[in-house]
């Protein structure tokens, strides 16, 4: 039989959930992570009965976020710019300024305003290290990068941030 | 002011703000179940007796678990035991569920007596055992059948232990009432809710 070692869906769900949304709210912002999240679980099941074997599918499920969210970007750069702007550079996401009404409440309100000002790649590496604990390797698969990159981007953006928080 | 450590940015951004996952979680279902991307949905059911477990696919009720019967096996493994058999992509659908809730609620306030959700027989081995339980599917509400009439109607007669096996590997218990399924020599047989439960559910019957 085809499937046997995928786990229920619900699984995934319940064990990586939280952190796919951790991740999105730091790189598209609390007001539209929830969409985004949705569109990711989705783009997951209609792929999950396909997949040939079970290995990592924490990174799998945040590769598919990590795309949503570029995918996302520049929805949002179509709407706001016209067509052919500059931001609509492949695999990349272009950083937002968040809206009034994203004001991110919480904890550490003014870590989360740094982290979302970082550039994109390193905000998404420095999310995807912290937040989720990937590896090196993972993030540069995530982030279709070289490992040598996401080491930079996840070192560049904590300098970054040290400098702020310093 | 000490400079920002990494495992102080990791507990930090690990409880991100203002994010609602049950919010989330929930437009994610109604959009799963609105593509039909839902191959199995089950939710727990609460009875008199203890929690139960019940699954459908769009063909009908494929899984019923007995509170007796996930004290002994994990809620986890009958969940893997779905994925593996029908699909993995199952999940926790409380909405697909609510006519089975009401219908099972009803039976067991007694005032149902018989099931109108169809039945997915997707889990039962075809053969002797099917025939077996599709018999068991027919004995009507305050009845009881043996387990020697079961086997005959099953196509053989001397198989009443096969009838008893089949029994007790139904997948749809309650809903395929092998509660009413009893010994010849009167006896009330096992089941895999427990002799207690069999016992209740004859005397909800009105059947001992």
């Amino acid at each position: 039989m085809q499937n046997e070692s995928l786990p229920p869906f619900q699984e995934l769900l319940d064990e990586h959930g939280s952190d796919v949304l951790g991740y999105l709210v730091a790189t598209v912002g609390p007001h539209d992570a929830e969409d985004v999240f949705q569109e990711t679980f989705i783009a997951a099941l209609r792929a999950y009965n396909g997949l040939e074997h079970a290995s990592n599918l924490r990174s799998w499920l945040l590769t598919i976020a990590h795309n949503k969210a570029i995918d996302h970007h520049r929805a949002r750069g179509r709407r706001a710019v016209p067509a052919g702007d500059a931001e609509e550079v492949a695999g990349t996401v272009p950083s937002s300024n968040p809206r009034p009404d994203q004001v991110i409440a919480g904890r550490d309100p003014e870590l989360w305003r740094a982290v979302s000002a970082l550039p994109p790649k390193q905000r998404s590496a420095v999310v995807l290290r912290y937040a989720t604990d990937m590896s090196y390797s993972a993030i540069a698969q995530a982030m279709d990068s070289s490992e040598a990159a996401a080491r930079r981007n996840v070192h560049e953006g904590l300098q970054k941030l040290r400098g702020e928080f310093a | 002011m000490t400079p920002l450590t990494e495992k102080q940015l990791q507990k930090m951004l690990k409880s991100p703000p203002s994010a609602d996952l049950d919010r989330a979680v929930e437009g994610l279902l109604a959009r799963a179940q609105r593509d039909g991307l839902i191959d199995v949905a089950y939710a727990p059911v609460d009875s008199p007796f203890g929690r139960l477990l019940v699954a459908r696919t769009d063909r009908g009720v494929v899984r019923v678990a007995l509170p007796n019967e996930l004290r002994h096996r994990s809620h986890e493994e009958v969940l893997e035991e779905l994925a593996s058999r029908i699909s993995p992509r199952l999940l926790e659908a409380p909405g697909k569920l609510d006519e089975e809730r009401r219908e099972l609620d009803d039976y067991f306030e007694g005032r149902r007596q018989k099931f109108d959700v169809p039945v997915d027989w997707a889990l039962t081995v075809p053969g002797f055992r099917s025939r077996a339980l599709h018999a068991v599917a027919r004995i009507p509400y305050g009845k009881t059948k043996t387990y020697t009439e079961i086997a005959k109607a099953a196509g053989n007669p001397r198989a009443f232990r096969a009838a008893g096996t089949a029994c007790g590997h139904n997948p749809i218990p309650l809903i395929v009432p092998c509660h009413r399924v009893v010994q010849s020599g009167g006896g009330i047989g096992n089941y895999g809710g427990g002799p207690e439960m069999k016992k209740a559910l004859l005397d909800l019957e009105g059947a001992i």
